[in-house]
């Protein structure tokens, strides 16, 4: 059992869950994820570790509630508990003085994408970050990512904070510039945002580097469900990624695969309000 | 029994039959099929033994069960000293009882099979098994020894690691089993279907091993929760029994479409997670009305099946060779036949076929023909040319098998391994570390579930003799 130090709301269904996880808070590295199951019964959920503190024996978790099964784990109050949390998985991000590099954040992927940008400004590159969301409110981490970057950039498409429209445009701005093109891009968010960042430093040969988080079970590599194409080759995202080079991603077949229980979803959801209400 | 039978009334016994539930009926639930013996039919078969003084039968099997003694005891009527015998020599016999191919180990050596049928010996070890855990307050008190003050480490809950451990903690030893997921049993639980190894059979012999002092700590995969050389500094000696690692790809268009599921994926979602099985299980499953299993062993029989169960109106086997050469277990195949499911042999993929969501609608095939022998002994498949055709499927599953799990030996770089990954371990299995044991399929590749235990009971007893000496 895990027990739950803290949980806050951050921005609409989006919370921050500190849990208390000694051995998982002890071996995790940026870009490392674990798989949650709340209670007996329940799904097993891959979950990028936000931050985690090895003194205090704690892991954080940036969990959006968009799912039933993610709604009732945000639903655990402090002092409640997980009963499982497994990991930390996958191979943690390769860290490197690349200079000047971008870090780019879409929704509840700007979570994930923190420890990873705080670790890239600790190995002494220049971070410009660039944030986007529908609106104001998804906007997260701002001041957190602040305390690092040389410039946070936010984007939304409704215009009500930052630039209106997609972290894409401020990142083509970047690129356009030799003064400010990045020499490494790490895009985290939505599939076609990743897409959309991946295309757009294809022409500049600029590394990309994505997070991705397709459908997995036992996340140590004996389902074979998380695999995606890479390069032409089906690679395994627990245990050779999660994170891959973006411009040999196949983001399409990843997309169609995410998709593959967004009908037993909808009706899960379904019928836990009606059993709700 | 008060009277002793002559050899030649033991002689004019018929091998007595499993009764099983019907076809039809089971072929849509997940029944246990088989539903054991009557205590009658399990007294009379036990009278069959007729006692040789060879023994073929105990050679025949990797855990090298008493077998004649627990026979003889059985036949005598006398079930907790029969139980008590078995529970020694195995670990898991509710298990063994169930999924062992008897018929390729202690029943193909039974003198009785050479002039007639073999004793049913794996039908009368699970009568005694679960006998034995229904029947609790009749069973002898186990007496531990005293504790060694030796600590083991076991990598994995599955057949192997739980036979270790139980043979390790029976010998005095502090066992801590780590096991990744979360739950025990390893292949048992998310591997073997519910209608064929219940999960409550797995508990039961779980707790019986929890009761010897073993303690079992989920959630951990060695090689990213702790690594090897933290649990070599924490414990006296390690037995690794991770098991099997990612599913071996077909590399055929079309393998990344919706529908398409590696036998292990498949299984887990049903087995462990309970999907379309258990009512309220959140973890879903595509139940495909035509659904096509590629492969020929004991996985490929349990997807099969287990598709059967779920609703398909056609569950087929494609094999490329001719059902004479398919890997699995005999009774396995006729289960499959009876429930229903098409065997279209002598068939190959050639890619997997989409529709323009990108879901599966066909598996596109080449009838074969069988060669020349090649390098395993048993006859190539060669493509017909011209033979090509599309079946209808909405889901495809592979079952080919896995290839070796990296986790753990990512992080013990000095660990020695075969070329394909695999632990490099002797016949006791003890490997290039010193105190590091291994066996079950992260040494073998994909085996059976009664070699990983036999390998678990010879590692146990290295080990033993490894800490006398230590």
């Amino acid at each position: 059992m895990f027990e739950v130090l803290s949980n806050t709301v951050i921005g609409p269904s989006l919370h921050r869950m500190v849990i208390r996880a000694p051995r998982i808070a002890a071996a995790r590295k940026p870009g490392q994820f674990v798989i949650v199951r709340l209670a007996e019964g329940e799904e097993r959920i891959p979950l990028t570790i936000g931050d985690a503190n090895m003194a205090e024996g704690t892991i954080t978790l940036f969990i959006q509630a968009v799912g039933a099964s993610t709604r009732m784990i945000v639903a655990t109050p402090v002092g409640g508990s997980i009963r499982d949390i497994a990991g930390p998985l996958g191979k943690p991000t390769h860290i490197e003085r690349w200079g000047r590099v971008a870090c780019v954040g879409g929704g509840v992927g700007t979570a994930v994408l923190y420890p990873l940008a705080k670790a890239l400004a600790d190995a002494g590159n220049e971070v410009t970050t660039i944030i986007g969301g529908r609106a104001a409110n998804l906007i997260i981490l701002k001041d957190e990512l602040a305390a690092f970057s040389s410039k946070v950039l936010i984007t939304t498409e409704d215009g009500s904070m930052g630039r209106k429209g997609f972290v894409t445009m401020e990142l083509a701005d970047l690129l356009a510039d030799p003064a400010t093109c990045p020499h490494a891009v790490f895009a985290i968010g939505p599939v076609p945002m990743m897409k959309a960042v991946s295309e757009l430093t294809r022409p500049q040969a600029v590394p990309t580097y994505v997070s991705l988080n397709p459908i997995m079970i036992d996340g140590t590599g004996m389902c074979g469900g998380c695999r995606v194409t890479v390069g032409g080759e089906s690679k395994f995202a627990c245990v050779d990624g999660p994170e891959f080079n973006a411009h040999q991603v196949d983001f399409d077949n990843l997309f169609a695969r995410l998709g593959t229980y967004r009908e037993h979803e909808a009706a899960d959801c379904r019928l836990k309000e009606q059993v709700k209400s | 029994m008060t009277t002793k039978l002559t050899a030649k009334e033991r002689m004019a016994i018929a091998r007595t039959h499993m009764p099983e539930l019907d076809a039809v009926v089971r072929s849509r639930n997940f029944e246990e099929v088989n539903q054991g013996l009557s205590l009658e039919a399990a007294l009379q078969e036990a009278t069959r033994c007729i006692q040789c003084k060879n023994r073929p039968c105990v050679e025949g099997c990797p855990v090298g069960v008493s077998i004649p003694e627990f026979i003889d005891r059985m036949a005598d009527n006398d079930l907790p000293e029969a139980a008590r015998i078995l529970q020694r020599d195995n670990a898991l016999p509710a298990v063994c009882g169930r999924v062992c191919p008897q018929e390729k180990q202690c029943e193909s050596k039974c003198v009785r099979g050479t002039k007639g049928e073999a004793v049913a010996i794996g039908y009368l070890e699970r009568f005694v098994a679960d006998w034995a855990m229904a029947n609790p307050d009749k069973m002898p008190e186990i007496s531990l020894p005293a504790s060694t003050g030796k600590k083991v480490a076991v990598v994995g809950c599955g057949p192997a690691g739980l036979t270790a451990a139980g043979e390790l903690a029976r010998n005095g030893h502090k066992v801590s089993i780590f096991e990744a997921l979360h739950d025990t049993g390893g292949v048992l639980r998310y591997g073997i279907p519910e209608f064929r190894l219940p999960k409550a059979i797995i508990d039961s012999e779980v707790n019986r091993l929890r009761s010897y002092g073993v303690e079992i700590e989920f959630n951990v995969i060695v090689g990213k929760t702790i690594t090897l050389p933290q649990l070599r500094d924490e414990f006296d000696a390690v037995f690794i029994a991770n098991g099997a690692g990612l599913p071996t790809m077909l590399n055929i268009p079309g393998e990344n479409l919706k529908g398409v599921y590696a036998a292990n994926e498949y299984l887990t979602r049903v087995n462990l997670m309970g999907a379309g099985r258990i009512p309220g299980a959140t973890t879903p499953v595509i139940k495909g009305k035509n659904v096509a299993i590629i492969g020929g062993g004991n996985t490929a029989m349990d997807c099969v099946r287990t598709a059967r169960r779920l609703g398909a109106d056609r569950a087929m086997i494609i094999y490329r060779r001719t059902e004479k050469e398919m890997p699995a277990r005999l009774e396995e195949i006729k289960h499959a036949k009876e429930e229903g499911v098409e065997f279209i042999m002598l068939t190959a993929p050639l890619s997997i076929v989409g529709d323009k969501d990108g879901w599966v609608s066909g598996l596109a095939c080449q009838k074969m023909e069988l060669g020349e022998p090649d390098s395993s002994g048993r006859c190539k498949p060669v493509p017909v040319a011209g033979s090509e055709y599309e079946l209808p499927v909405d889901v495809v599953i592979n079952a080919v098998g896995t290839n070796a799990n990296p986790l753990l030996t990512a992080t013990a770089p000095d660990l020695s391994l075969n070329k394909w990954g695999n632990i490099v371990a002797n016949e006791n299995g003890m490997t290039n570390l010193e105190g590091v044991f291994a066996g079950g399929d992260i040494v073998r590749g994909g085996a059976t579930v009664i070699l990983a235990m036999g390998d678990g009971k010879s590692a146990a007893a290295a080990i033993n003799k490894w800490l006398a000496g230590k």
